[in-house]
Formats: structure tokens, sequence, C-alpha cells
């Protein structure tokens, strides 16, 4: 990849067979790589060597404890954390977290974006309250979550939790990691979808209604359909996001009582851990994982990648 | 309104009813947060949703303290100058995609979209080691780095959706009298493209703002530590003191810029965060 774009800044205009570009064209392209080259090295220099790196890496026993015992193992890491349960628990919970919590976003956020979208009164007021827990920092919302359901300090866990401390139990937690990511991105999947709702003709909804479907009808046999890509571009975003899931189970519960997520076991591999071998496969593993979503997403679900509209949709 | 029926007040009231339930929804947590940052530190284990005594010891005591002042400058300032360096890679990139002919330009949409999804737990653990071993682990330009190139397909995405919009002819007729591409760019199409650009910088710079894996992963002292990665290194006063009403108090302060933000530029957030996704 990195080789690719490095070269392309050098290929000369030429085209081969067309006849020769007018001047205007050339100074076009020469014009476009030359305003392109810095993102580009930027992005590539500071992802695909990193990537290119971490896989040399994670082939590797280096612990930074024991520097001099730094040697090629070839795949003994992977062995060793595919063959681990903790591993396993932690990439459980990472795709249940993901999962559920996109689920329900899709559905809260559909509900928010129709009434973004469609609300008679106070449509400014809705959409600036929305845009809080978009923009809010993730770290401070999860220190709110996190004393609303401490007992010493909390609101809720007073209200609804009794005598106990649901932060330090497995499933309590979990669902409250979930309430705290799905407040905080459910506003960005109803941006996403109130874009795809402008999208939906006035005019197709009224002669549906005039051929009798009811409210229920209009919006399964109308607007989801219009809406399609849109909502697979949104789930797409989200499930990726959903799966580096870090920021929330840091505060919330530093994934004790097996709350970790993939993202933190890595992250406690390599910070605490100073096991750059290991750390770097979880790196690697996720990265793979990562990959085969999108994959599925693009292939299977036909999901357009969204910017590019020459050739990114089908 | 697709039922055609006029807009009678019963309507108007249950849309309002609705209303209100969104806005509680947005702002329960927050006012969470801003509750505990006022309460003293004997009402603040009382559980009560008001405070029952208001103070502002515990601004006082954040302010008194580097512990919080140092990060909130790296937090400004490695934020402010990574927004700066994106936007203006971004724009020139987004310039070229949106107006231009060039090979290469679908590859770089590619990859844009590429780290946009990548996950970034997966740099961190390279990072770490190359940024110690060029000594730009625990710096502020070994945040930015990694800042910029998460902010720029963002960066990308939102001004070339952007920059679409803008009347192509008015750039033809400033070629027309005889100025080069790089002249249009810069006298015609860079002042009609500022309210993009600078609604893509509120974006980048909250995506900034917020980060915290990077944050808490590359840095080890206060000399780059941003705040929401500082936060939960918070003491209090003392070191045996709980630092609930110091953390609440600081997680207040910083989300003050993004309520500003929303406030006043709501309409150019939602239009910057929904053009990229559909016109793509």
């Amino acid at each position: 990849m990195s080789h690719a774009v490095t070269e392309a800044p050098a290929k000369p205009a030429p085209a081969k067979g067309k006849p020769a570009l007018s001047e205007g064209k050339r100074a076009e392209r020469r014009l476009g790589l030359l305003l392109c080259a810095p993102a580009a090295i930027v992005m590539i220099a500071v992802t695909g060597y990193p990537i290119a790196y971490s896989i040399w890496l994670s082939l590797q026993r280096y612990d930074l404890r024991f520097p001099d015992e730094r040697q090629f193992v070839g795949f003994e890491n992977y062995v060793a954390v595919l063959s681990n349960s903790y591993w396993w628990t932690a990439f459980g919970t990472t795709m249940f977290l993901t999962v559920v919590s996109v689920a329900i976003e899709l559905v809260l956020g559909m509900a928010l974006a129709l009434v973004m979208h469609r609300t008679l009164v106070g449509r400014g007021l809705v959409r600036t309250v929305t845009l809080i827990p978009y923009g809010i920092v993730t770290v401070v919302a999860a220190f709110s979550w996190f004393y609303a359901w401490t007992p010493e300090t909390g609101y809720l866990a007073n209200a609804l939790a009794g005598e106990s401390a649901p932060l330090t139990q497995q499933w309590p937690s979990l669902w409250l990691i979930i309430l705290a990511e799905v407040w905080k991105t459910t506003p960005f999947m109803a941006l996403l979808l109130m874009a795809g709702l402008a999208l939906v003709p006035d005019d197709l909804l009224k002669a549906a209604s005039m051929d009798g479907a009811n409210a229920w009808q209009r919006f399964t046999k109308v607007m989801v359909p219009v809406m399609k890509p849109a909502i697979l571009v949104a789930l797409l975003f989200r499930t990726l996001d959903a799966f580096r899931i870090f920021d929330n189970i840091f505060v919330l519960t530093n994934g004790a009582n097996d709350t970790s997520s993939v993202s933190m076991q890595t992250y406690n591999n390599l910070i605490k851990g100073l096991n750059l071998g290991i750390g770097s496969t979880m790196a690697v593993l996720i990265f793979i994982t990562v990959a085969i979503i999108a994959f599925i997403f693009v292939k299977v679900f036909g999901t357009a990648a969204p910017g590019s509209d020459q050739g990114g949709r089908r | 309104m697709a039922i055609g029926g006029a807009v009678t007040t019963g309507r108007k009231a249950r849309w309002a009813l609705v209303d209100v339930i969104v806005v509680v929804y947005a702002l329960f947590p927050v006012l969470w947060i801003v509750s505990l940052s006022f309460k003293s530190k004997e009402t603040l284990s009382d559980g009560n949703f008001i405070p029952r005594e208001w103070t502002f010891q515990n601004y006082a005591d954040i302010f008194a303290t580097n512990e919080f002042i140092r990060p909130l400058i790296n937090s400004l300032g490695i934020s402010i100058i990574a927004t700066l360096i994106a936007v203006i890679l971004g724009m020139m990139a987004a310039y070229a995609i949106a107006r231009l002919d060039f090979p290469g330009k679908k590859l770089l949409v590619g990859i844009s979209l590429l780290i946009a999804m990548f996950p970034q737990i997966s740099l961190v653990t390279p990072l770490f080691n190359i940024e110690r071993e060029l000594g730009l682990f625990d710096t502020w330009p070994g945040l930015i780095l990694p800042y910029i190139t998460f902010a720029l397909p963002l960066a990308i995405y939102t001004l070339s959706a952007f920059f679409r919009e803008i009347p192509w002819e008015l750039e033809k007729a400033a070629k027309m009298d005889g100025a080069t591409p790089g002249q249009a760019f810069r006298r015609v199409i860079a002042p009609l493209a500022a309210p993009g650009v600078f609604t893509t910088a509120i974006l980048v710079f909250i995506f900034c703002w917020n980060d915290f894996l990077f944050a808490i992963s590359l840095t080890s002292t206060e000399a780059s530590r941003t705040v929401p990665a500082a936060l939960s290194f918070f003491t209090g006063t003392s070191q045996f003191e709980d630092p609930t009403g110091t953390i609440s108090a600081a997680a207040v302060v910083i989300t003050i810029p993004i309520i500003l933000f929303v406030l006043f530029f709501q309409r150019r957030i939602v239009a910057g965060l929904t053009s990229g996704a559909v016109k793509g």
C-alpha cells in the first residue's frame, strides 16, 4: 500500500496510447498529486510503517522487562494468544458489546433521526442537545456514569440498585457499559440516518399514504428501502467503532470481572505488561477482525464506501 | 405531515413531549457531573441530584495545581496544532479530490476510508515502541502526529463534500481570466470554502479533544498528558483525598468548549456530519 502511493507522485503524466495530454490537463494532474502528497505521506508514514512494524514485532518474543531475551519466534505469540482463555473472554465480551450496543443504537438512532427530521416544535433545540452526547469527551461522560452507579456518590445506584454495587459485578457492568456507549453514540447514528431520511421524497410518502399504507408500512416499505445505503454505512461505521471500545470500559470497570475488551487487553499487555510481542500480536488480530467485519459489510450487504462518487458506489 | 392534516395543538403538544424526552436523555449525565462538581466535600456522597450546598471549592482546587493546568494547556495546544495541520493538509487534498482529475485519486480516498475505520489500538502498540526509539514518546509531537493521521480522513471527507457544493463556474471564470489552477485555488475557492473549512475544523478539534487511548498510551508524565488522560490520575488536593469533586470539576471545564461549539454552530456541525456521509 505504501509502495503504491509513494510511487504515485513520481509517475509521469503521459498516458499510454491516448493522445498527448494538453498542457492544462498536465498541470491539473501535477497540481492534484502535489496537493494530495502531504496528506498521503502523513497518513502512510503514521499508519503504513507501524502496521508493517507491528506484524514484525508480533513474530518475536519481545518483552521490555527482559530485552535480552528478544528472539524471532515465528507464530508462537499467535499460538499463545489464541490458546489463552483471557483473550477469548475479551473477544466474546467485545463482540457482545458491539452487537448489542449497535442494535440498540440503530433502533434508538432511527427514532431520534425521525424526531430531528419531523418534529413540529423546537427542531433547533432538539438538534442542539443531541449534539452534546456526540461532542462530549467520552471519558467525562464515563465518569458521570461511573459516579452515578457507584453507591457512595450515585443517585442511580441508590435509587435503582439498592444496596448492591452494580459496577462490581460482571453482567450489571456489561449492561452499564452498553448504556454509556449507547448514550454517547446514538446521536452520531441518528445524524447519519437523518441524512438518509432527507433523501426520502415526500411525494413518495404521500403517494403511499394515498394507497392506504399506514405509518408502519410507510416506514418499512418506503423509508427503509430508500434509506438502505445510509443505514448500512451508519452500521458499518458504528460497528467498527464499537469494536474498538476502550474509554468507557477503562473508566467504568477498568476491565475487572471479565468486562475487558480486546483493546483493553492489548493496552494492558503493552503499557502495564510491557510485552511488545504479545501486544503486537493482539493488535494484528484486532486489525484482522476489523478487516473481516468490513469485508462482510461491503461484500455481503453491499455497503457502498462513502466518499467516492466515482468508484465507491456499486 | 404526510397525512396532510392541519397542524393541531394536540400534535404540537405530542412533539413537544417527545422533544422533552430527547432533551432529558441528552442532558442527564451532563447535569449529574455538573452537580457533583458543585457539591461540597461533605455532601459529595449524599447522592442528591441537586447539590444541597453549592461551592466553587472544587474549581478553585483544580486551578490551584499543576495537576490540571498543565494537562489543560497540553490539551489545548495539542488539539489546536493538530487541527490546524490536519485542516490545511485536508483542504489541499480535498480540493484536489473534488476538483481535479489525477491518477491515484481513488487510492487516496480508499486509504482515508481504511484509516477512518482502523482500530486505533492496533497502532498504539507499534507507535509506542517507535516513539520511544525516536524520542517522541511523551512529547507534544508524539500525540499531534497520530491525531493528524486519524483526523485527516474526517477532514478530507467533510471538506471534499463541502468543496463539491462550491460553484465550478467561478473557478473557470478565474482561469479564463488567466489564473493558474493554483491561483484559482487561493483566490477564488479558498474564500468560498471558508465556512466548510471552519466546520471541519470544529469536527477535527472535537475529535482531538476527545481522544483518550493515544493520550494515555503515548504519554507518561505531565509534559504531554492531556486532560482526558490526566483525569484518571487525579488525586485531589492531598493524596488521600477522594478525587470525585476535582475530577468532576475538571470534566466540566473540558466540556465547556464542546457546549459552546454546539450552541453556536449546531447547524454547521449537523451539516458537516451529514454531508460527508451521504453525498460522499
